[in-house]
């Protein structure tokens, strides 16, 4: 890369010279119709690189406009109001905002020890050997598609979870709110498991990174100190904290997105229950679920806002979680794939 | 009574035991999910779900060869408009590594790829299916074109700055101009890399059912017209998933295995090609 901006500057200072005979000139031609290559070619990927840019405004400005029948008529409302209702065109987003941020939240809650915990071990205990196929069977966890989730949720655990697991829960921990009510199957707990396997991956490897990109020097100066490895464990953990509330961050903009797998096993009731018995609902499995069937344009209008704040909300979590990851491996200057 | 210094001992073999049980915590669900696929996929997969259409509800047999070549066909679609647009993006990241506007397409397609598979079919819907006023084959392929181009961007510039700087600097010492030492030098050498990135991506977009719900829809006779709706294998699993007949259900299953053996080669070779490098 620096040897050809050199060159570059070494062309630009001979072509300042003046050519006094036909072969420098001639030279000289040859060189230009080059350069001019260069600027086509450099030209034609920037375009090409400039529709992605294009591309995410376009996607905000197109859903904006086709969510402001909704948005002029509802306003601020839309997020606060409980009432969904196609018959009298009354809709408001609460239910399906609380479903989304309590069945992601909870999905954190128990992906991220879980997920920090692997990263721990694929970072500083696991031996060689072993690394690189366990990091493999975590990240193909990422590859299985939403829907073969969504079945195996809806065939597998849906069953297991109303027969064995919500009834001994219900039975012994019938008092916490969480646990109250008749066992369904089909609901958020169902759903919030779903949703922690699916973001496992993408927080267990970016943690593992960040965990990676710390210099051993840390590593070093604290069993130099005669520290056991679980208390260095911890140091490097100060250090990467941030890394990994970015992670935390991105596994959270994955669960908001989640529709397939949640839609097919959360139940699909607007409703809001703290109870992780109780069937819920989520932004994307609304819209997945009614969107053909949305009969009048203020319906459609109403969906299509529920998209334009997933959008949003979307955007801002990945933001801020690759600004963080971004700022903590460049500190320790090393790439990092995330 | 343990001493302090067992105490610290015992307390970090403990966590690393802890560690090690959460890494099969999460290896488990995989095994789980893959072994309960293939035995119940097995089990419904036959001869006939790969040539034969779909029988009308409530009437036993039948396959899904509609939906198999309208996933096709939507996979065509998408990497028509997908990959050019990615490949060459890529080469403009790796080109221009320090660049600020570089900088901000490459943070662009991190937050792309963030957006969920369903924002992106209402995008779809609202682009191309509003003025065309009909669900299309189109409108579905366009949605999983905007999937597959962040990974196909990021996996071709990944792939191009793996290539040795000296491989640049001896074609451009021999005077070769910079546009043809990318395209003939650089990319050349990252092709592997680049065209497995493209398989990964369409792993990707073959998985993808939200996106297709109100784009492409999903059709149960044999349609290969781009302007009208198209079966597609996920939407299949979706449909049938949900309908109340014992031999669907076993449908979507053996369709569920067709899926993830596609994807989870694809996904295998992939990692095995981009670790040796």
């Amino acid at each position: 890369m620096q040897n050809s901006k050199e060159l570059n500057q070494d062309q630009e200072n001979s072509e300042k010279l003046q050519p006094t005979t036909d072969f420098i000139k001639r030279k000289d031609k040859i060189r230009k119709s080059r350069n001019l290559g260069d600027f086509i070619f450099n030209n034609l990927t920037k375009f090409f690189a400039s529709l992605l840019l294009l591309l995410v405004i376009l996607m905000g400005f197109m859903m904006y406009l086709q969510a402001l029948p909704s948005i002029q008529k509802f306003g601020w409302g839309f997020l606060t109001s409980m009432e969904w209702d196609p018959v009298q065109e009354n809709y408001g987003a609460l239910p399906f905002i609380f479903g989304t941020l309590y069945s992601s939240l909870l999905a954190i809650l128990i992906a991220l020890p879980l997920s920090v915990g692997i990263a721990i071990f694929l970072s500083e205990f696991s031996p060689k050997w072993l690394e690189g196929p366990l990091s493999m069977l975590v990240e193909l966890l990422a590859a299985i598609p939403s829907i073969v989730y969504g079945l195996f949720g809806m065939f597998v655990i849906a069953p297991w979870l109303r027969q064995t697991i919500e009834p001994f829960l219900g039975d012994k921990l019938g008092n916490i709110f969480l646990f109250k009510g008749p066992p369904y199957g089909l609901g958020m707990l169902a759903g919030v498991l779903i949703l922690t396997i699916m973001i496992l991956p993408i927080i267990t490897s970016i943690s593992r990174d960040v965990l990676k990109a710390i210099p051993d020097s840390q590593r070093e100066a604290s069993f130099a100190l005669g520290a056991t490895k679980w208390e260095t464990v911890k140091i490097i953990l100060a250090s990467g904290k941030s890394g990994i509330l970015g992670a935390a961050l991105l596994g959270l903009g994955r669960a908001v997105g989640e529709t397939m797998a949640v839609t097919m096993v959360i139940g699909n009731n607007p409703q809001i229950s703290t109870s992780l018995f109780a069937p819920g609902y989520t932004m994307p499995s609304v819209i997945a679920n009614e969107f053909t069937e949305a009969t009048s344009d203020l319906y459609l209008s109403s969906l299509i806002e529920i998209a334009f704040l997933l959008f949003i909300l979307t955007i801002i979590l990945n933001s801020i979680a690759r600004l963080i990851v971004w700022s903590i491996t460049k500190k320790y200057s090393k790439g990092v794939e995330v | 009574m343990m001493s302090y210094y067992k105490w610290r001992k015992f307390k970090s073999s403990a966590m690393i035991t802890l560690c090690l049980i959460s890494v099969l915590i999460a290896i488990v669900p995989l095994f789980v999910i893959l072994l309960y696929t293939i035995s119940k996929g097995v089990d419904a997969i036959s001869w006939d779900f790969f040539t034969k259409m779909p029988k009308p509800a409530g009437e036993a047999g039948g396959g899904m060869a509609n939906a198999l070549v309208g996933s096709g066909i939507l996979l065509g679609l998408g990497s028509i408009v997908g990959l050019p647009v990615g490949i060459l993006s890529g080469i403009y990241l790796s080109e221009n590594r320090n660049s600020m506007f570089a900088s901000i397409v490459r943070f662009l397609t991190e937050v792309l790829n963030g957006i969920p598979s369903i924002v992106v079919g209402v995008f779809a819907y609202g682009v191309i299916v509003v003025p065309m006023h009909r669900f299309s084959a189109i409108a579905g392929g366009f949605a999983l074109a905007i999937l597959m181009l962040p990974i196909v961007t990021r996996t071709t510039e990944e792939m191009l700055n793996l290539v040795p700087a000296s491989f640049r600097e001896a074609s451009l010492a021999l005077g070769i101009s910079k546009w043809k030492t990318t395209l003939f030098v650089i990319f050349p050498t990252a092709m592997k890399g680049v065209f497995t990135g493209i398989l990964l991506s369409i792993a990707r977009a073959a998985g993808e059912t939200a996106p297709l719900l109100f784009t492409s829809l999903g059709n149960r006779f044999w349609s290969t017209q781009l302007d009208q709706p198209i079966a597609s294998l996920t939407v299949f699993i979706y449909d049938y998933a949900k309908a109340p007949f014992d031999d669907w259900n076993r449908q979507a299953w053996a369709a569920a295995l067709v899926l993830v053996v596609i994807i989870l080669f694809i996904n295998i070779i992939f990692r095995i090609i981009s670790r040796k490098r």
